[in-house]
């Protein structure tokens, strides 16, 4: 909270100055603009570019799972596999990483299981960010009722607990697909945009070029589209970023407990569940789907870390 | 001061409705509490009417909601279908989390802070980039993880602590589980610190008692830390609700019968009441945590003056 206010205070201001020189010129000599400065520091930061590799990884692996391991994640061989320990020999062979307690090989499991931490992630953060981000944007430009009025709706969303509540959702079904365990985290994830959204158009709204824009006659959409929203998404692209590492972890943590996604649909969640009952006799049932949804968590934490490094350079 | 706690207490009415209804709508409507009574068997169909009527079911949902709502202001959060009171169970409960969540308070708030101060000081040292660092990975380790992993070092392997919490659920047993249970907000509460510290430490008046010749500790502890721990400060009061709810998974891990087991059970089992009722308290709990948070600014930054 004080971190995202503290971003929308300081961006709009540096790209006031930027924009309207560029808009100017068109012989080259561009002054560097808000994101063209963000994207020279990004590149030269180890902790985006290790964040984008992997996160590069994991698209590869949900589009094209076997072009990392020949095993099926589903196939199980209770006579020959039953809790095998992991061969750390045989790098990505079958064997790699061990069995679970149905004998199917870890590592197929955790190649195929990307898909669907990545698939809720994404669709997750893109529908939060549009609906939020709607929200947010007319609440912060039009104030007054509207803004009472959709504030105290998102007041009332954020008032339960988001595990709790998507838990409650997802009961009520009985096929639990990956689209619906994306509409449970949507159902309460989408106030957090918002407010960050109210707050940054709010803090840019009354700035001198959305002044100018009214005066020179424009409709109401277009300063919206064309001059509120390109400088009042930083933070709102800073937080989603964010908060698909956190919704990643929470189909992991819904699946773990049961109520997220079910066989026969892979997932790390699923998987640590199932691995716990082993703890004593085969931890590495547990550990490797655990550590493989705490690094990609930490691959879009990490991520969004660095743009908000770089969009914001006063929490340097 | 007065008038601003009324009118803050005023606006948490129309939250607090929206909140429950929105609670109460999604248990009873989204699930059907009385299939959910007989379990995988189907219900007769003359019982299935009677516990309807008896449980108001056959109504609309707002005149559920009023009669709910009503039974509440009266302290009866109605019967859990296993016949149990749901206030009985929140009775057991709510001492468990309560504590719980103290030590996991407790613990963000030393180490959070110590971290913080240490990194916001050194800021873009070593010290600095590796505490950055953890607190990214802290913060990427889902609970049911980390709760995993420390469960078996220390409760299966070195034998450290028990790995399981027993009814009673005393402190030293809640240690593990609140450490557990805290993680997450205290790579948040070391974050908040060291960019708080590391902005005030500009400041002018650090600045002045340098001048001045004041001791290193006391201007650490009394001008700076007095003026960077307002949005930490903030941050713990909205975490204390976060924590109360939040505690579903390490209560799973740890099996400590609390809030979060409570409610899991309740949730899997479509026991309505108890779903509602809980809820409703951490509501409550949620609003008056955020109220205390806005009453505290003003007392730890005089320059906030409420009219």
């Amino acid at each position: 909270m004080p971190e995202a206010t503290e971003g929308t205070a300081t961006l709009p201001a540096a790209e006031e100055q930027a924009v309207p020189k560029s808009q100017g010129r068109s012989d080259g000599a561009k002054p560097r603009s808000l994101w063209s400065d963000a994207w020279r520091d990004l590149r030269r930061n180890p902790l985006f570019v290790a964040s984008a590799v992997l996160i590069l990884l994991l698209l590869v692996m949900t589009a094209f799972p076997s072009l990392f391991t020949d095993a099926s994640p589903r196939d199980g061989n209770l006579q020959g596999a039953f809790l095998k320990d992991p061969e750390y020999g045989k790098v990505f062979s079958a064997e790699w990483l061990g069995y679970d307690g149905q004998g199917r090989s870890i590592w197929a499991r955790l190649v195929y299981g990307a898909r669907a931490s990545v698939i809720v992630g994404v669709v997750v953060t893109a529908a939060v960010t549009l609906f939020g981000g709607l929200v947010g944007m007319l609440a912060g430009y039009f104030g007054g009722w509207l803004d009472s009025l959709l504030s105290r709706l998102t007041d009332i969303f954020a008032g339960i607990p988001f595990l709790l509540g998507a838990m409650v959702v997802l009961t009520s079904f009985d096929v639990r697909s990956v689209w619906v365990v994306s509409a449970a985290l949507v159902f309460l994830g989408w106030t957090q945009i918002a407010r960050v959204m109210r707050g940054s158009v709010i803090s840019c709204k009354q700035a001198d070029y959305v002044v100018a824009a009214k005066a020179l006659g424009a409709g109401t959409g277009r300063i919206l589209l064309r001059h509120i929203l390109p400088n009042a998404v930083a933070p709102v692209i800073v937080v989603a970023t964010i908060a698909l590492g956190g919704y990643i972890s929470a189909e992991a943590t819904l699946s773990y407990l049961g109520i997220g996604l079910a066989d026969p649909v892979v997932s790390w969640g699923i998987d640590v569940s199932a691995g716990k009952d082993q703890l004593r006799n085969a931890p590495h049932v547990l550990l490797f789907p655990a550590l493989m949804v705490s690094i990609t968590v930490l691959a879009f934490i990490m991520l969004g870390d660095a743009v908000r490094n770089a969009l914001d350079p006063k929490l340097r | 001061m007065g008038r601003y706690v009324i009118r803050r207490l005023l606006q948490m009415i129309p939250v607090f409705i929206g909140s429950t209804f929105l609670i109460f709508f999604m248990v009873y409507t989204l699930g059907d509490p009385v299939a959910a009574l007989f379990g995988d068997k189907a219900p007769d169909p003359a019982t299935a009417a009677r516990i309807r009527q008896e449980l108001y079911l056959d109504e609309p949902l707002w005149k559920q909601y009023l009669h709910y709502m009503g039974q509440i202001l009266t302290g009866d959060f109605g019967t859990a279908f296993n016949g149990q009171k749901v206030t009985e169970l929140m009775s057991n409960a709510f001492p468990v989390t309560l504590r719980l969540t103290l030590v996991a308070i407790v613990f963000e708030i030393v180490v959070g802070i110590v971290l913080g101060v240490l990194s916001g000081l050194r800021r873009g040292r070593s010290v600095d980039t590796s505490v950055l660092l953890l607190t990214l990975v802290v913060v990427s380790i889902p609970t049911f993880v980390s709760g995993y992993v420390l469960q078996f070092l220390f409760g299966v392997k070195w034998g450290l602590v028990p790995p399981a919490v027993s009814p009673e659920a005393p402190v030293d047993e809640l240690i593990l589980p609140g450490v557990v249970l805290g993680l997450t907000s205290l790579a948040y509460v070391t974050r908040l610190t060291r960019t708080s510290i590391a902005e005030n430490s500009r400041a002018d008046y650090i600045r002045t008692a340098v001048a001045k010749g004041l001791p290193r500790r006391r201007i650490i502890t009394r001008h700076l830390l007095r003026n960077s721990l307002i949005p930490v400060v903030t941050f713990i009061g909205t975490d204390v609700g976060a924590l109360m709810g939040g505690a579903i998974v390490t209560e799973r891990i740890f099996n400590i019968h609390g809030v979060g087991y409570q409610l899991f059970q309740g949730i899997l089992r479509q026991n309505s009441p108890t779903v509602v009722g809980f809820v409703t308290i951490l509501v409550i709990v949620f609003l008056l945590a955020n109220l205390l948070v806005d009453l505290l600014y003003a007392v730890l930054d005089p320059r906030i003056r409420y009219a």
